[in-house]
């Protein structure tokens, strides 16, 4: 054992070194590992809120896209109904159109085969009168005998 | 034959052994006292300039961004550093991590002098001019005791600090043995008493142990060394002893490995551990 001045440097030394590391070194190293810890948080923070705010537009992307085929559904639903009533109202017109032509002609028809009947029925009493006449030899005066024909116009 | 080179080899030995074990002085006065262990000294600065050098540069370069290979390194033993002084240590201070820092580092530097071949540097020493050198630092008792001595000092200043001048000499009459009255003043000498021994033990038992250690490591190297000491290559012993020197060599290597590392851990584990100490209140 020999303790000797060497004791005194080296204690010396020693001290001199923990001042250095303690002045210039610790605090540096801290501070940076400290920053990086906080940075590293706050990133790994800011990455949580990303896939957050990501599924919440998914989600939301996602009920878009189901009210759009819903929306189109209805539109396809509506232009069906409305080309189905399209449809019904056009064969209704024409079916009216028909009826109403339908009768129109048949009233013409009516009305031709009674103006026929008239007609039939005044030569029947012109030629019954020319009959008659012809039965009498003489001319019918057919003021005197209006009332008769009339009847018998009728009659026929 | 054998016998007379063994006698040969006996004298060789302790003449290499006491060589290995005498530091290169340096006398500045008369006296015992007033001489310099240069070899001590200058190893101890040279490890000292690498530490500092690595890590101040560390700290200058030091930034908040993706850490490289060597900051990380850095950064590695200084997280585990303020990591184990965090659990043991629970008050604030700002001496407290850095100088736990600096013993681990550079008791572990110092230590691993050891592992240096036990002749490498002696022989480039005397290559060059130098009659000794002991290279491993903490096997000089003047290392340890100064540091041990240091972190005394710090012990003391830390316990005046937390706990103010009144507090820190009450306590030297007052603790371990509390009583009253009469028996207040009948226990505070042997409570001085205690304490005192308490606080002596601490330096010596810290600087011995290192001591201790590293010493008896250097001096296992230098037994394993000396096996072959003066071997030739017409002994016949020489190529028996060769390979059982290199086995023992390795296998001490690798089992100093661990006590150097861990001689430096325990003395900044007791560091931090009698510093919390010294800043409780009893």
């Amino acid at each position: 054992m020999n303790i000797n001045l060497t004791l005194i440097i080296q204690a010396l030394a020693f001290f001199a070194t923990v001042l250095l590391v303690m002045k210039y070194g610790w605090p540096h190293i801290m501070a940076a590992i400290e920053d990086r810890q906080k940075k590293i948080a706050e990133g790994l923070a800011a990455a949580e809120r990303a896939r957050a705010e990501l599924k919440d537009a998914d989600a939301r992307v996602a009920v878009e896209i189901r009210q759009a085929r819903q929306q189109a559904a209805e539109i396809i639903d509506r232009a069906q109904q409305q080309a189905h009533q399209l449809l019904d109202q056009a064969r209704e017109d024409a079916v009216a159109e028909l009826n109403r032509q339908k009768a129109a002609a048949q009233a013409e028809i009516a009305s031709m085969a009674q103006r026929a009947r008239e007609d039939l029925r005044d030569q029947v009493a012109k030629l019954a009168m020319q009959g008659a006449a012809k039965i009498l030899q003489r001319e019918i005066d057919p003021a005197a005998h209006r009332m008769l024909l009339d009847q018998l116009a009728t009659e026929i | 034959m054998a016998e007379s080179a063994e006698q040969a080899a006996g004298g060789g030995m302790t003449e290499y052994i006491h060589h290995h074990l005498h530091n290169l002085q340096w006398h500045v006065g008369s006296g015992v006292f007033s001489v310099i262990n240069i070899d001590t000294v200058a190893v101890t600065l040279l490890l000292l300039a690498v530490f500092l050098g690595v890590f101040i540069t560390a700290a200058r370069r030091a930034s908040a961004g993706v850490p490289g290979r060597f900051q990380a390194f850095v950064e590695m033993v200084v997280v585990g550093v303020d990591e184990l002084v965090r659990e043991t240590f629970h008050g604030s201070s700002k001496l407290i991590a850095p100088l736990s820092l600096t013993i681990f580092v550079l008791v572990f530097m110092m230590n691993f002098m050891d592992l240096v071949p036990v002749d490498l540097l002696p022989w480039l020493g005397r290559a060059s001019g130098l009659p000794y050198l002991r290279v491993v630092p903490t096997a000089d008792l003047n290392t340890t005791l100064g540091m041990a001595l240091t972190v005394f000092l710090l012990i003391q200043y830390f316990g005046l600090k937390h706990k103010g001048p009144g507090l820190f000499f009450k306590e030297m009459f007052t603790a371990p043995f509390h009583a009253h009255g009469f028996m207040a003043i009948l226990l505070a000498p042997v409570n001085l008493l205690l304490r005192l021994i308490e606080e002596a033990v601490r330096p010596v038992s810290l600087s011995l142990r290192l001591f201790g250690n590293m010493y008896a490591g250097e001096l296992i190297f230098i037994l394993i060394a000396v096996m072959t000491l003066g071997a030739g290559l017409a002994h016949g012993m020489t190529y028996v002893m060769g390979p059982v020197q290199g086995m023992a060599d390795f296998v001490w290597t690798v089992f100093h490995i661990l006590i150097i590392t861990l001689q430096a851990f325990i003395f900044m584990m007791l560091t931090v551990v009698y510093l919390s100490m010294a800043a409780e209140h009893h």
